[in-house]
């Protein structure tokens, strides 16, 4: 090192405050008896679709809310909206992911107190979501089946930050050369504590068990 | 394509870090990347010298390390570092157990900055 050049400690991770405000938001949502899920994905993979159907299947039991972001849209919030469940537009101005600020935001448009179960539908990518820590109960991934079974090799992040992965149009594999077994396997190499459901969001095939492990993971923390 | 908000975290840190230390100039920041985390470094540096013109922080260099993907057995416990392309075929290099612990390959760390 040349003259006057000397060395400062700064020993610190970027994703700390991140992880600060996630887990500030998690005791928050645990004293409101509220449940949160991220639900992660490529655009094009049913995610607004599976929203509705989980809907549909929790809201006899739940009081339910929607956290919707888009980079710059209100159409999906406009669709959940007019099944009578609350719903907010986040709108991220070009941003690629939800931090758990961005969600604290957009959760004090809820009314915490009304609802048992959130579900924040992330930015359409397999990338940036999985770096940030939004501050929910179960982080869940969508993987479709036109979108191929390699993907596990090429956005690993997002598989091993994953409780649960959908693999959503099961009702396109006689159509498509995506194999199954493949990807469980390469699934869960990766994260060996992932729950796969195989469901079609169209069909409803599949959908059962997914929402009945929803059902108990909220039971479990809101009763 | 996170690269952005990252960058200003970067920048942000060590600012706070260098205020206060008689820093005229901050020269080059050491920067751990963890090895599954996908940001192109060309970005950041492009990012960081478009965000820190007209701090202390213009011009300083990101020297930027890959932090392994370190993965650990849930039989034995050892644990091992495995390449981002094997992470789909690891098995322990002890026991051959096939059930696998992510500890570590993911996150920004700081470490230090070269100062003036």
């Amino acid at each position: 090192m040349s003259d006057g050049v000397r060395l400062i400690d700064v020993k610190e991770e970027i994703h700390a405050d991140n992880a600060l405000v996630a887990r500030e938001l998690r005791t928050r949502l645990a004293e409101k008896g509220a449940f949160l899920l991220n639900l992660m994905s490529s655009p094009g993979s049913g995610k607004t679709q599976i929203i509705l159907k989980t809907i549909e299947a929790l809201r006899g039991r739940y009081r339910l809310g929607v956290l919707e972001a888009d980079i710059d849209s209100k159409v999906d919030a406009e669709l959940i909206a007019a099944r009578g469940i609350s719903a907010v537009q986040l709108r991220t101005g070009g941003f690629c992911h939800l931090d758990a600020s961005m969600v604290a935001k957009g959760l004090a448009a809820l009314d915490l107190d009304a609802l048992d179960v959130v579900i924040i539908e992330n930015v359409g990518n397999l990338v940036c979501p999985a770096e940030f820590d939004t501050g929910a109960n179960k982080n869940v991934m969508i993987l479709s089946v036109p979108e191929g079974d390699d993907k596990p090799l090429k956005y690993p992040l997002m598989f091993t930050v994953s409780d649960v992965l959908l693999v959503n149009k099961i009702d396109y594999l006689a159509l498509s050369d995506f194999d199954l077994d493949a990807l469980r396997q390469r699934v869960l190499r990766l994260n060996p504590r992932i729950q796969i459901f195989e469901v079609s969001a169209k069909t409803g095939q599949g959908m059962d068990a997914w929402t009945e492990w929803l059902r108990a993971e909220v039971g479990r923390l809101v009763g | 394509m996170h690269e952005l908000q990252i960058t200003e975290r970067i920048l942000s840190v060590v600012l706070k870090h260098a205020t206060g230390q008689n820093v005229s100039r901050i020269i080059r920041i050491h920067l751990r990347v963890g090895e599954l985390s996908d940001l192109e470094d060309e970005w950041i540096q492009h990012y960081f010298d478009y965000l820190s013109r007209g701090t202390m922080a213009e011009n300083a260099l990101l020297a930027i390390t890959r932090a392994p993907i370190v993965l650990r057995c849930d039989s034995c416990a050892c644990s091992f570092e495995v390449a981002r392309g094997g992470l789909g075929d690891a098995t322990c290099p002890q026991c051959a157990e096939r059930r696998l612990e992510l500890v570590s390959g993911s996150g920004y760390f700081i470490e230090n900055m070269e100062v003036m």
